[in-house]
């Protein structure tokens, strides 16, 4: 499979990374030639395998539903880039969403 | 360089409980010797006054007979490890100035055992990478030279480049590593020392920065099998926070090196010869087969037919989990924030400023094939062919106790080489990879020296959860190969 520059806009929008008009050439070919390289696998028979989405041979362990932790407030806040209003309960913030 | 930071962890052990020295003097010699050898770029950050915090506790837990076992030993941490309150950087511009509020079990567990943080491992962005070129802080340099050419700066492999780097230039006696497609070993084997990525679940993830989350592993790089036994012994357990996190106990790993290797089968994979495998790395494998039966083990030739299509399978599941892992980094709730016009357009500013290019084509390739339409043909794919990959490996755990190969097709490479095109630059991984898919075990040590004086590695490979064949075997191949080479400088 072969990416055309229009492909490589529309990977880059679902990956909500911005990539420039000049990039796409070139992302296009790489890109390409990765897809190009792991394409070998069609000739592997996999009929009748099922697929192994983890080697870890355990089944997810339950654990009461109680609450565990909390109450970290300024611990999770402690790192977020910008605007923090402290002084209205201190939130996450990101530009408008609703006009 | 002083007499101290020469030791193993195992002989500062010894001579710490002797009170021939102190952790705190032990933690400023390799404080002074970080600082001297800044040039070769191996830690993001030092962490120098929390070092002598650290040592002092030590000492004086040691005076209260309450040594654990790591006491005193000054370790670098990869900077995928979440650290509290010291910057972790994952070696991305995404994470500059990101101080974790928790400790990352593994580095949490190495603190109970006694050890002292020396500081912030460099490492390729994201653990994406076989050079540790592809760092926001910069390039680390490998502290082997090249004799045809000691001008040549030389990559110390990667992604744990900063780490190998550190144990082999003696500014760490030990450091963590984590292994998603061959991180520890790779660049073990380019700098001369001993690293083990344990069969996966041994070590906890949680708070490891997460790349490929059902193959990244956490382990050990030293000096030597011993002190990779120690470190790895209090690194590993089971842990609640980490849902693949294997609920078994953890074996007394430094009482596996007993020595004796007698009737063990140790299978030789002939997928492993590649045309082309250089005459150098074929004559150490084949010196290692003989060191293996000189100590009364069996040498069987063993196949595993699927080894070609790990390289391809690796790149399909890595990726696709790196997309969904790296989604968290979008500029809301910690690291780096470019402002954009809209919530979309500050994520994709934040993403574009924020990663590297090996990571950005990574995010796209996870994200096309696990996209509507492309899913069954790529991911789904991949996964089968992955259990085919893993069956092989069950099948040959039939007849071996464990597996010996190379463990990089070359020697540690320049700076300037293998950046044309990423698909070169993988095949460095093709030996380390499908025991990464299988989930098992793999250790490299230092067998030997090529042409130019650069350090070779094996890896030998053992069943899930049987570290210890792993080590004991390990043990004998480093008594028969006398490695003492060391960089110039130390």
């Amino acid at each position: 499979m072969s990416l055309d520059k229009a492909a490589v806009r529309a990977i880059a929008e679902l990956a909500r990374i911005e990539v420039r008009d000049e990039e796409l050439d070139h992302l296009a070919g790489e890109l390409s030639g990765i897809l190009h390289f792991v394409e070998q696998l069609a000739e592997v028979n996999t009929d009748g395998v099922p697929p192994m989405s983890s080697v870890a041979d355990l089944t997810l362990p339950m654990r009461a539903d109680v609450v565990t932790d909390g109450g970290q407030f300024a611990a999770v806040l402690a790192n977020a880039p910008d605007g923090v209003i402290e002084d209205q309960g201190g939130f996450f913030t990101v530009p408008k969403v609703v006009e | 360089m002083s007499e101290l930071t020469k030791l193993t962890i195992a002989q500062a052990r010894d001579k710490m409980a002797k009170g021939e020295f102190t952790a705190v003097e032990l933690t400023e010699a390799h404080i002074q010797a970080m600082a001297a050898k800044r040039n070769l770029g191996a830690y993001i950050v030092e962490t120098p006054d929390l070092a002598r915090e650290q040592a002092k506790a030590s000492d004086l837990r040691r005076q209260a007979g309450q040594a654990g076992a790591l006491e005193g030993i000054p370790l670098g941490i990869k900077d995928l490890f979440c650290t509290k309150n010291v910057q972790t950087t994952a070696a991305s511009r995404i994470l500059e100035g990101f101080k974790p509020q928790y400790e990352s079990t593994v580095s949490g567990k190495l603190l109970d055992a006694g050890s002292v943080m020396l500081g912030k491992l460099n490492l390729d962005e994201f653990a994406m990478g076989s050079s540790n070129m592809t760092s926001y802080y910069g390039k680390v340099t490998n502290p082997w030279k090249s004799k045809a050419d000691p001008a040549k700066k030389l990559v110390p492999g990667g992604s744990s480049g900063g780490s190998a780097a550190a144990v082999a230039a003696r500014i760490a006696m030990g450091a963590t590593g984590t292994d998603t497609g061959g991180s520890i070993r790779q660049p073990a084997a380019f700098c001369g020392i001993t690293g083990i990525k344990p069969t996966y679940g041994r070590c906890s993830r949680w708070g490891v920065v997460a790349f490929a989350s059902s193959l990244d592993q956490a382990g050990p790089m030293a000096r030597d099998v011993r002190d990779c036994a120690i470190m790895l012994g209090a690194m590993a357990g089971h842990d609640p926070k980490d849902s693949t996190s294997a609920p078994m106990a953890v074996p007394n790993f430094e009482a596996a090196l007993t020595g004796d290797i007698r009737g063990l089968k140790v299978g030789i994979p002939k997928e492993y010869r590649p045309d082309g495998l250089s005459d150098e790395i074929q004559k150490v494998w084949e010196q290692g087969i003989e060191w293996l039966k000189a100590a009364g083990a069996t040498p069987v030739e063993i196949t595993l037919p699927h080894t070609k299509y790990a390289l391809p399978t690796y790149y399909i599941v890595a990726p696709a989990e790196a997309s969904s892992n790296l989604a968290r980094y979008d500029g809301v709730r910690f690291g780096l924030r470019v402002e954009g016009s809209s919530l979309d357009d500050m994520y994709k500013k934040t993403r574009a400023a924020g990663f590297g290019s090996e990571v950005r084509r990574r995010i796209m390739i996870g994200t096309y094939v696990l996209s509507a339409g492309y899913y069954d043909a790529y991911y789904s794919k991949a996964q089968k062919v992955r259990r085919l990959i893993a069956d092989d490996f069950k099948k040959a755990f039939e007849t071996v106790d464990v597996i010996l190969t190379p463990t990089a097709p070359s020697a540690a490479f320049g700076m300037d080489e293998n950046t044309d095109d990423p698909v070169t630059m993988w095949l460095n991984d093709v030996f380390t990879i499908p025991t990464s898919l299988a989930g098992l075990p793999g250790l490299s040590l230092p067998a030997g020296l090529d042409a130019a004086g650069l350090p070779l590695g094996l890896q030998l490979i053992g069943r899930p959860f049987d570290e210890e064949t792993v080590f004991k075997v390990a043990g004998v191949m480093e008594s028969a190969a006398g490695f003492t080479a060391t960089p110039e400088g130390v």
